[in-house]
Formats: structure tokens, C-alpha cells, sequence
């Protein structure tokens, strides 16, 4: 990257990227398994994207209506349905322990190993709050409203399929990052990291952003659509 | 905090000591590329029994007992599932790209090697559900290589129950083996070259593969996805891909399922799939050709960003399998444009890899042999392709013999002669010893004209309108009784061509202890593995310190040099004039 003091214009930009690619040793100048991660989080985004496609083109194409989102999200308090309030607060959930990541990610670099630790076991928190949401609004809809993956009494069967396998899959990605952070958070206590860096939180760190970006796209599509 | 690289950095490796350390669990790059090649190689041999039993049946039907329809079903698709993934795949990408990366670009490793090995070991325990299905109720599944729900898990197919569910665990851990493995080639090979290695300077070999992984890393995606949904159809009795369909009169109780769906997914991947098998294949014979004919490669930019073209490509032509499938008329207008686009590209590289023979001072060795094996047989199925490609012409000939032939050759048969190609150069490397060259050339010759003896009568058999996947023909109207003649024809040849494959085992095994000794170099190559100060190379590759790399991979026949070759990493003299910079 062409060290350039003040404005940055187009071709900087260019030729920064053309210098880039044509340098020996390394591409991107970044930590290697930065790279590694963002390779990953590309395939990723594929497997995400041919279950959401595969979801559209079932929902589109059933000749049975899909049942009405708002209606079977809907919690009762006092007796009175408030639709979509648990994913509403899940999903909030999930967006603010994208921002105690990235606290943890800059106190990570200031080698600030307590702070760096709390606060990633503060967002692994965040996900295992966001999974026991998730099994609790899964033991609802299978307990109390009767949706199976190859039925269920409000219409399309492929809804509950649908709904199962991507929630499901996504909910394994975000318990498996609870458990790569946990991982990492009390390597950084132990201080695992001083020699090699703390690159490893900002990696840990893309891949859960990465699960909550995923979380924007299942809930608009599951939820709102 | 200030980023240092990879090169420069050195890498920390683990010194196991003991046998088990060293030559099992090991993070070594080449030991795995090994036990990926082994392998492969295994359960290739078992794709390659399979094809001789559905041989012996369409050649002489009814002869042999031993092969009842399901039984023919259940090879057929064995033999295509384990040839294309198990066997291609995983040799190309888990066997060359372990072995070549690394030594090519100068590294001392993988970027990840534990990931590496774990890569390994989970693509064995994937070959290992892949054989257990052999073993299980009702056997394999004989849904054809393509899986096409609703048959694959309607009762009525052989291996519906478990046979299926193998099938989709193995092909899952599959994609997991291969991800794990793939973010280390390409990690690898963008973020851990030596100092003076740019990408225009990498040989054609780890361009090949690299890409192959991109594709990789891009394409299976689907196929988990559609493995994932099938499983799930299959053992939940969810309906993503079974409309309401009855099956011995009774409902399944599944409806308003897409077939179609699976389809779609299937050659999102099924396509790229085919390039993950060529593009290696391309790179590798690029670096053949041009170093025993001691030429540079012709137009090395221009047979990169064909490389990078046709990756692109590959992913936009996914439905030109799918013409008959009763999709829009219109999309295979566009998916026919696009597929033949990308015979402009593969053109570019053929017509380079000509020229550089062109002209050049080719040396007839067996590595060689394969390469120039290569040119022929590509072309052929190539050419063959075009026709395919068209909707007009694909209609009529879809689900013959005319595709079997065709795909056999570009992607079943080219492949393999490079890879045998590659073998012949890159084993004096690995072992330090020469595969004997008598045994190679019969290898060679009876491997290459075999493979028209076998393909070419196919096609004919083919336009006749043999349909493909028939257990028996019976008799028929619209054929004549020759195509009997010729099917048998074809068996025969067939079992030759398989047979001599054990002499290529042979030679490998007997080579091992009895070969001549190779020497560092050889083929008297420019690439960095033939500069290594061990043979075989040692684990950590390059002694104490990196190589630095002058020039590019093709200095072949240099004019005023002293040899006709100048190694990437030899240092140029002060007044060496004819140092070209690329």
C-alpha cells in the first residue's frame, strides 16, 4: 500500500491494487490467516446463498399457501400477540454482540489482554443467549403449534423443512463460533497470543460478524418476507 | 501493529520424531499429498473394477449372471461418483496441489499444516463411508452419478435406503475434507511465496490448481446444500425436491417438491466440477510441454487469463446439462451462448500448447508422451462438446452413448493422461528413482490408442441413438445388429486398457526399490522443486534458507546461455545479456 499523505485519488487506489497483485510474497498484506478466514467466509457465503436460493424457489413454487409469518412469530402477552417480538429481540441480541466484538478486536490490538478476554466472552454470551432464544422458539413452534419438518397445520410443508434446515444451520454456525471465541478468549488470557500477535481476535472476530450477517439476511427472508 | 510476511517471517513447523509422527499423522506437505495419491489411486481401482463389470455386461449381455440390473446400476454410479470426486479431485487438488504448491512457490509448508492433515483424514473417513455402502442392505446407490431425486430415494432403486445415505455423508464430508484443504492451497499460494516470486512468475502447474480451488471452494457449496436437502427428504421425509408422487401405489406422503431444484444445484456444482478436474490438468501439462520440448510456453499471460477466464465461465454454463430437463427454451438459448464462449479460451490454450511445441526440441520421454496424449484427447472431446453445447443438436443426442463418449474424453480420459504425465516427471522427486521406461511406454501407447479404441466406436454407436444407462438393449428396430459387434469390441479393448493400469502399479512399486536413480534434476527443469538441496526433499523443503527467484518458470533454450535451461532461482551473472524480466 503506497504510503500517500493526504487525499487518496482513483488511481492511487489502481495502482496500490496492481502493485498489490504483482508483488512477490504476498498478495494482501495481511496477517495469512486473515486471508484464510476471508477465503472461508466467501465459500460460506455460497452455502448460505444455495440454501436461501433453494428456499425461494421452493416458497414460489408450492401451490399451497405459506403460512403467514407475522401470525406463527407472534409471542401472546397478556393475552394480547405482539408479532415478531422474540426475533425482534434476537436479532438485537445478535447485532449488539457484533459491537462488543469490535471492542474486543481494538482492545485486542492495544494488548489490553483483560478487557480483550471479557469482552469476548461478553459476545460468546451474547450467542449462547441468541441459541437458547432460538431452542426456545423451536420448542414452541414443535410443542405447542405442531410444525415438523414434513408438515405442519398452517399450509406449505416445506415451510417447517425450510425454516428447520436454515435456522438450524445457521444456529450451528453461531454455536460454533460461541465455542471458537470461548477458545480464543481464554487463550488471550493465558496469554497464548503474546509471541504471535492478537490477529487471531480480529479472525475470530470477521467470522462472527460473518454469522451475524448471515442473521440480517435469514431473518428478512424468513421473517419479513 | 507492523505486518510481516510469510516469506519472511519463517515458519514454525513441528519436528515430529517418531515413524508414526513422521509418515502418519504428519503435517508435512508432500507426505500428505502422498497419502492423498495412495488413496486416490486405491479407490480408483475400484472405479476401474466397476467399469470392467458394467463393460463385460453391455458387451456380452446375459452372459454373465453375476450382473443383474441393480448390480449394473449400482457400478455405474459408483464408477462415476469415485472416478470424478474421490479419485480426480482429490488427486488433482489433495495429491499434486499438496505436493506442487508449496515446493513451486517456495514455501516450507502449507500455510495451515494441521489443517492440512486434517484434511487428509477426513477425506479418507469420507472414502470409508463411501465403501461402506458396499457393505450395507441392498447395497450402493444405483441412482446414476447425477443422484436425480425423486429415484435416487424412491423405493424401486437399488440402494434407495441406505445406499443413499452413504452416498450423501461421504459426498458432505467430502466438501468438508476438501474446504479445509483448499483454503491451504490457495492461502498458500497468494500469501506465502518466496521473495522474487510474483504471480506472473508462478508456473502454469500452480496456476492450474489455484484456480481449480477457487472453483472448488465456490462450487461444492451446492452440492452440500443439495446433499443436505436430499438427506433430509430422505430420513425426514421432507419434500424440497418430491412432488406427490405414489410409489407401489401407496402416497409418500411428500408433495410440491422441485426435482428441478436439485438440478439446478447439482450443476451450479456439477459444471464447475468438470474445470476443477481440467484446470490442473491444463496447468500441468503446460509445465510438461514446455520442459521437455526446452521451449518457454507460448504466450504464458495469455494461457493464465484463459485459465482465470474459464473459471469464471464454468459458472454460468451450469444448465446446458439440463436442456431436456423441461426448463425455458430461452435459458438455453443463454446457457448454449455462454458454453460456447468458453471453447475461446480453451482454444487460446490448445493452439499455445501446439505452438510451443512448435519448433521445439521435444523430447520423446514418457511424461511427454502423456502430455502430447493429452493434446489429442482433449481435442477430440472438446470438439465433441461444441456439439453439446448447442440445444439443436444436444436434444437428439442427449442421454446416448455420443455423451458418454464425449465426456470420457475430455474429462475422463485427458485428465488422467496428464496426471499419469505427472507422475512420470514429478516421481523421480518424491522417491529420488526413475519409473522404468520400457514398462511406461507400453503404458503410454496402449493406455492412448485404447482410449479411441474404446470412445471413438461410442459415439458412432451414440448418433445410432444407443440410448446410455440401459442395463440390455434386447433387440430394437432402429439398430443395426453391428452395434452389438462394436459394444463387444469396445468391452475388449476396455479390459486391455484396464489391465495394463496394473503395470503401471507395477512399475511405480518396482521402480521404488529397483529404478535408476534420478539425481536433483533430472529433466533438467527450471521450476524451484527441482532446485531443492534434498531429494527427496526434506520437511521444511529448502534447508536453511529460502530460494529467491529471479525469473520466471520457462527459461528454456535462453540463446547465449550456458545450458539450456536457467533454474528461477539461479542468480544472474553481471553480464548476462540475454536475462529476459517477466
Amino acid at each position: 500500500m503506497a504510503q500517500s499523505s493526504g487525499e487518496i485519488t482513483d488511481s492511487d487506489v489502481l495502482t496500490d491494487l496492481v502493485t498489490d497483485w504483482s508483488a512477490d510474497k504476498e498478495i494482501f498484506k495481511i496477517h495469512w490467516g486473515k486471508a484464510m478466514m476471508w477465503i472461508f467466509l466467501v465459500s460460506d457465503t455460497f452455502i448460505f446463498t444455495s440454501f436461501l436460493t433453494g428456499y425461494m424457489k421452493v416458497r414460489i413454487s408450492s401451490t399451497i399457501p405459506w403460512p403467514n409469518a407475522s401470525e406463527i412469530f407472534a409471542l401472546s402477552f397478556g393475552g394480547e400477540p405482539i408479532p415478531l417480538i422474540l426475533i425482534a429481540i434476537m436479532t438485537f441480541i445478535l447485532i449488539s454482540s457484533s459491537g462488543t466484538m469490535a471492542l474486543a478486536v481494538n482492545y485486542g490490538y492495544r494488548k489490553d489482554r483483560n478487557k480483550t478476554a471479557l469482552l469476548m466472552f461478553a459476545t460468546a454470551a451474547f450467542g449462547v443467549m441468541f441459541v437458547s432464544m432460538q431452542a426456545f422458539e423451536w420448542t414452541k413452534l414443535i410443542v405447542e403449534e405442531g410444525v415438523r419438518p414434513w408438515a405442519n397445520p398452517f399450509g406449505a410443508p416445506q415451510f417447517g423443512a425450510c425454516f428447520f434446515m436454515i435456522t438450524g444451520f445457521h444456529g450451528a454456525h453461531v454455536t460454533g463460533g460461541v465455542i471458537y471465541l470461548s477458545y480464543v478468549a481464554i487463550g488471550v488470557l493465558n496469554g497464548r497470543y503474546e509471541k504471535k500477535g492478537y490477529d487471531i481476535v480480529e479472525i475470530a472476530g470477521l467470522y462472527w460478524h460473518f454469522v451475524d450477517l448471515v442473521w440480517v439476511f435469514i431473518f428478512a427472508f424468513f421473517y419479513l418476507w | 501493529m507492523a505486518h510481516v510476511a510469510l516469506a519472511d517471517k519463517g515458519q514454525e513447523l513441528s519436528h515430529p520424531k517418531t515413524w508414526v509422527g513422521m509418515y502418519v499423522w504428519s503435517q508435512d506437505h508432500k507426505v500428505i499429498g502422498i497419502q492423498y495419491i495412495i488413496t486416490a489411486i486405491a479407490v480408483g481401482l475400484i472405479a476401474l473394477v466397476l467399469s470392467a463389470l458394467m463393460r463385460l455386461q453391455l458387451g456380452f449381455p446375459g452372459v454373465f449372471t453375476l450382473i443383474q440390473p441393480n448390480e449394473y446400476y449400482q457400478a455405474v454410479t459408483m464408477h462415476g461418483m469415485i472416478m470424478i470426486i474421490f479419485m480426480l479431485t482429490a488427486f488433482f487438488l489433495g495429491g499434486f496441489g499438496n505436493i506442487l504448491i508449496p515446493l513451486m512457490v517456495g514455501a516450507r509448508d502449507m500455510a495451515f499444516p494441521y489443517m492440512n492433515m486434517l484434511s487428509y483424514w477426513v477425506y479418507l473417513l469420507s472414502v470409508l463411508v463411501l465403501c461402506a455402502s458396499f457393505f450395507v442392505p441392498e447395497g450402493p446407490t444405483g441412482a446414476g452419478w447425477t443422484l436425480y431425486p425423486p429415484q435416487a430415494i424412491t423405493e424401486g432403486t437399488a440402494g434407495s435406503d441406505w445406499g443413499i445415505i452413504c452416498m450423501t455423508v461421504a459426498l458432505g464430508l467430502f466438501v468438508i475434507a476438501f474446504t479445509m484443504g483448499g483454503l491451504n492451497y490457495v492461502t498458500t499460494a497468494f500469501q506465502a511465496r518466496t521473495r522474487g516470486m510474483s504471480l506472473m512468475r508462478v508456473p502454469l502447474s500452480v496456476w492450474g490448481i489455484v484456480m481449480a480451488t477457487i472453483l472448488g471452494l465456490l462450487a461444492f457449496p451446492a452440492l452440500l446444500v443439495s446433499v443436505v436437502m436430499m438427506t433430509l427428504d430422505k430420513t425426514l421425509n421432507t419434500s424440497f425436491f418430491i412432488p406427490a408422487i405414489s410409489s407401489f401405489g401407496e402416497s409418500t406422503g411428500q408433495e410440491g417438491g422441485s426435482p428441478i431444484l436439485f438440478q439446478h444445484l447439482f450443476w451450479f456444482f456439477g459444471h464447475p466440477e468438470v474445470y476443477i478436474v481440467a484446470l490442473p490438468a491444463f496447468g500441468i501439462v503446460s509445465d510438461l510441454i514446455s520442459t521437455h520440448a526446452r521451449k518457454n510456453i507460448f504466450g504464458y499471460r495469455m494461457m493464465v487469463w484463459a485459465l482465470v477466464a474459464i473459471g469464471g465461465l464454468s459458472f454460468i454454463v451450469w444448465a446446458h446439462h439440463m436442456y431436456v430437463s423441461g426448463m425455458n427454451p430461452y435459458f438455453g438459448f443463454f446457457f448454449a451462448t455462454t458454453t460456447l464462449i468458453i471453447a475461446v479460451p480453451t482454444a487460446i490454450k490448445v493452439y499455445n500448447w501446439i505452438l510451443t511445441l512448435w519448433e521445439g526440441n521435444i523430447h520423446l520421454t514418457v511424461p511427454m508422451l502423456f502430455a502430447i496424449g493429452f493434446i489429442f484427447t482433449f481435442i477430440h472431446g472438446g470438439i465433441t462438446g461444441l456439439f453439446l453445447g448447442n440445444v439443436v443438436v444436444d436434444v437428439p443426442l442427449s442421454d446416448t452413448y455420443f455423451v458418454v463418449g464425449h465426456f470420457h474424453m475430455v474429462m475422463g480420459v485427458s485428465p488422467f493422461l496428464v496426471l499419469f504425465g505427472g507422475i512420470y516427471h514429478w516421481y523421480p522427486k518424491l522417491t529420488g528413482r526413475l519409473l522404468n521406461d520400457t514398462m511406461g511406454k507400453i503404458h503410454f501407447w496402449v493406455t492412448f490408442l485404447g482410449t479411441y479404441a474404446i470412445y471413438l466406436p461410442m459415439h458412432y454407436i451414440g448418433i445410432l441413438g444407443v440410448p446410455r444407462r440401459y442395463y440390455a438393449m434386447g433387440t430394437t428396430e432402429f439398430l443395426p445388429d453391428s452395434v452389438a459387434t462394436v459394444n463387444a469390441s469396445i468391452t475388449i479393448a476396455a479390459l486391455i486398457v484396464g489391465t495394463v493400469q496394473l503395470l503401471f502399479i507395477v512399475n511405480i512399486v518396482w521402480s521404488l526399490f529397483k529404478g535408476k536413480q534420478a539425481g536433483s534434476n533430472p529433466w533438467r527443469a527450471t521450476t524451484l522443486e527441482w532446485q531443492t538441496p534434498d531429494t527427496p526433499p526434506k520437511h521444511g523443503n529448502w534447508g536453511p534458507e529460502l530460494p529467491i527467484v529471479y525469473r520466471w518458470a520457462y527459461s528454456y533454450s535462453v540463446p547465449g546461455a550456458k545450458e539450456d535451461y536457467i533454474p528461477q532461482n539461479e542468480v544472474p551473472s553481471e553480464n548476462s545479456k540475454h536475462e529476459e524480466s517477466t
